[in-house]
């Protein structure tokens, strides 16, 4: 294919992806840097009171926004450097933190960035073992079953994975809140009063369930379709050496399915470290925030009307990093893929 | 060939796995089926501690609202021939009337169609033979039992939401921008994916490889790179268009282009993976008969391509749809789609009242996704593995 007909047929979408994704990351990463704001100027002004023998004057000094000649408010954009970042990070007040010695993690932990930075690595990390467990075991249990049954089984299991994130998170708090039928049912089990909305740890395992409950059909549909091209010949001559059952899915199964659970956890990592949806589902910007959330509430007005555009921008710089240390391995998986053809 | 004999599970494996699968589905399941029976409830049982009161709400039959055992069996009959005829007819209805070339269009006009007639049959012609039946068996003793409410059942919250609530503005604004996204989406990717599929170069190679890093980024960074020049677009544009500039914030068609944008880097690997499964041969079958490219494309791979763009279409779908973070910065409250208009539901929670609205809007949230797995089921299963398969 010539040059000029290849970006006939890729230019649209070239163009999209320059405009709409290539150009505002220069443009967030500029805005980290730099500030606009309003301008506001000191007026004095007198009040006068009509009083004898002369009026009582008062002069006082107002802090106004600037108006120029059409009634706007008059901005400036000015260069902060790296203050918009040392607002987010809080360089202080870890050292603070640090130099208070013991209780130094709840120190940080009060601490928007580094609470949010908290939540999303351990959601990464915990949820990763357990959806690529779930997934793995749901899929050998629907390769056991029965033929028939294997289409509604997949039905079913479907469902959790296209679910709005949103309301699949919300669908799970309502079974849980106040005295929601699955509360009523702890407390009837363990005998106590529970408040599962009431404290950061509880929401956290709802949130965790919730991520697990979600992914786990996605990785399930793609290890049952790994599970059906396993060599036949290879399990065979394994049970005829005698394996055990586990012997042959330790030894034959998982080394067949290996490419495909380094796809789903290298998936799955890129999907949970932007957690954010289960913050919005679970309301749970009280007591766990992540580092999409983050960027989210700067971006939102605040009670005046204003959204602190750099400090968005530098916390999205921050998440950005914490994306390229993730996607070294499958940058490089692809090289190896695509190279040697290329 | 190995006996099916030696790798048969011992009964005790057997019935393990069983149990295994039925609290599995039981887990995906429950909190979905969940919702949708509280929102038919009135907030005394949909939020009852005891969950019979939640499934049968006495109070709520109490109310005088309520199915009788033979409504339920007209239901549920109705539901399950529904559902044959979506998961079985409707695909082979659609591919014999829309014959290969028009087979997109063909399934959105089949699927709205069979929208349309779901939804009449449920609400028009099922009340009403529930109605006469039961006005027919009452007077019958012991018959007649059958036509009593057995199961408390309400639609005023769906009526308030939808209507008093307006909540259907939310639900054409989620349709506006779910068709441009996946029309868009899919015109624009298949042909990137084609050109990708059939080309060796470098360049092809490192626009793949920035398509991956674009695809990971999270939404939240590009969203506050397009906020500023969004909200202030109409002064940045005025130099080039005059007063026509318009201010980007707010319109849905600038949210179809960023949700395109966001989708391209997804849509354009999935769509090189099945353009790669065409054998390359066809293409330059046509081109030896004197095609160009182009015209290959329409002519011989056009034809073929359907069941990879359908599939990528779905996630196009379902990526519009269930989007929060880019429609809830980027749009304003009149123009907001149904996922963000949500929050605006759960967030007043009040009262109980409240709260059941809120989750009646969830369940008509979900209701059309669930619809898309009866019909689509075999195609999301493929795309899923596809991307697998490939890498």
């Amino acid at each position: 294919m010539r040059p000029r007909t290849f970006f006939a047929f890729v230019g649209p979408s070239l163009v999209l992806m320059i405009l709409f994704i290539a150009i505002p990351l220069v443009s967030v990463f500029l805005q980290s840097f730099w500030q606009t704001q309003t301008v506001f100027e000191r007026v004095e002004i007198e009040n006068c009171t009509p009083g004898f023998p002369a009026p009582n004057c008062t002069t006082q000094t107002v802090t106004r926004p600037l108006l120029d000649e059409s009634g706007r408010t008059v901005t400036e954009t000015i260069y902060v450097g790296l203050d918009a970042y040392r607002a987010v990070v809080q360089p202080e007040a870890v050292a603070a933190a640090f130099a208070a010695g013991e209780d130094f993690w709840s120190r940080l932990s009060n601490i928007d960035f580094w609470k949010a930075l908290r939540f999303t690595l351990t959601f990464t990390l915990i949820t990763l073992p357990l959806v690529v467990g779930l997934g793995l075991a749901i899929a050998l249990a629907v390769n056991a079953a029965l033929r028939s049954l294997r289409g509604p089984i997949i039905f079913v299991s479907l469902l959790p994975f296209i679910v709005t994130p949103v309301i699949g998170a919300l669908s799970i708090r309502w079974l849980f809140i106040g005295d929601g039928i699955l509360t009523n049912a702890l407390e009837a089990m363990t005998g106590t009063q529970i408040f599962m909305f009431a404290q950061g740890w509880t929401i956290e395992i709802l949130m965790l369930t919730y991520r697990v409950w979600h992914v786990a059909p996605f990785a399930f549909v793609v290890f049952y379709a790994g599970l059906q091209t396993v060599n036949q010949d290879t399990l065979e001559s394994a049970v005829i050496d005698g394996a055990s059952r586990f012997e042959r899915l330790r030894y034959v199964v998982i080394p067949h399915l290996m490419p495909l659970i380094v796809f789903v956890s290298l998936i799955h990592l890129m999907d949970a470290y932007r957690v954010f949806e289960e913050v919005i589902g679970f309301s749970s910007q009280a007591h766990r925030i992540s580092l999409q959330f983050l960027t989210y509430d700067f971006l939102m007005p605040d009670d005046s009307g204003n959204r602190s555009i750099s400090r968005a921008s530098a916390s999205s710089m921050l998440t950005m990093i914490g994306i390229v240390i993730l996607l070294v391995p499958l940058l490089m998986r692809t090289w190896r893929d695509y190279k040697p053809r290329g | 060939m190995m006996s099916a004999k030696t790798v048969q599970p011992s009964a005790p494996l057997r019935w393990t796995i069983g149990l295994f699968l039925a609290t599995w589905c039981l887990i995906a399941a429950f909190p979905l089926f969940w919702i949708a029976v509280m929102s038919f409830k009135l907030p005394v049982d949909a939020f009852s501690a005891n969950p019979l009161t939640v499934i049968f709400g006495p109070q709520t039959r109490a109310a005088g609202q309520g199915l009788s055992l033979l409504d339920l069996a007209l239901g549920l009959a109705t539901l399950a021939a529904l559902y044959v005829v979506a998961a079985k007819k409707l695909g082979g209805w659609v591919e014999r009337v829309a014959g290969e070339t028009w087979l997109p269009l063909g399934w959105v006009v089949g699927g709205l169609l069979y929208g349309a007639v779901a939804a009449g049959v449920l609400v028009v012609l099922l009340p009403a033979v529930a109605g006469g039946l039961e006005a027919v068996v009452r007077p019958i003793p012991l018959v007649g039992l059958l036509a009593e409410p057995a199961i408390g059942l309400t639609l005023e919250h769906y009526a308030n939401i939808w209507f008093e609530q307006e909540f259907y503005r939310n639900f054409i604004n989620s349709l506006v921008v779910t068709a441009g996204v996946v029309t868009i989406s899919l015109t624009v990717g298949t042909l990137a994916g084609y050109a990708l599929a059939r080309t060796r170069s470098s360049l092809a190679f490192w626009l793949l490889i920035s398509a991956l890093i674009f695809r990971a980024l999270p939404h939240s960074v590009l969203v506050s790179g397009y906020l500023p020049p969004f909200i202030n677009s109409a002064e940045i544009l005025e130099p080039f268009l005059g007063d026509a500039a318009p201010t980007l914030y707010g319109q849905p068609w600038a949210v179809i282009l960023v949700l395109v944008a966001i989708n391209q880097p997804f849509t354009i690997w999935m769509l090189r993976s099945f353009f790669a499964n065409i054998p390359a041969e066809l293409d330059e079958a046509a081109r030896v008969d004197g095609c160009t490219h182009f015209g290959a494309f329409r002519r011989v791979i056009m034809p073929v391509m359907w069941p990879g763009v359908i599939t990528t279409g779905l996630f196009s779908f379902l990526l519009a749809y269930n989007d929060f973070l880019v429609t809830s910065l980027l749009l304003d409250a009149q123009n907001q789609t149904m996922v963000p208009a949500i929050a605006s539901f759960f967030n007043r929670e009040t009262t109980t009242t409240d709260q059941v609205r809120a989750v009646a809007a969830a369940v008509s949230i979900t209701a059309p996704l669930f619809l898309l797995v009866i019909v689509f089921q075999r195609q999301i299963v493929s795309g899923l593995t596809a991307g697998a398969v490939k890498g």
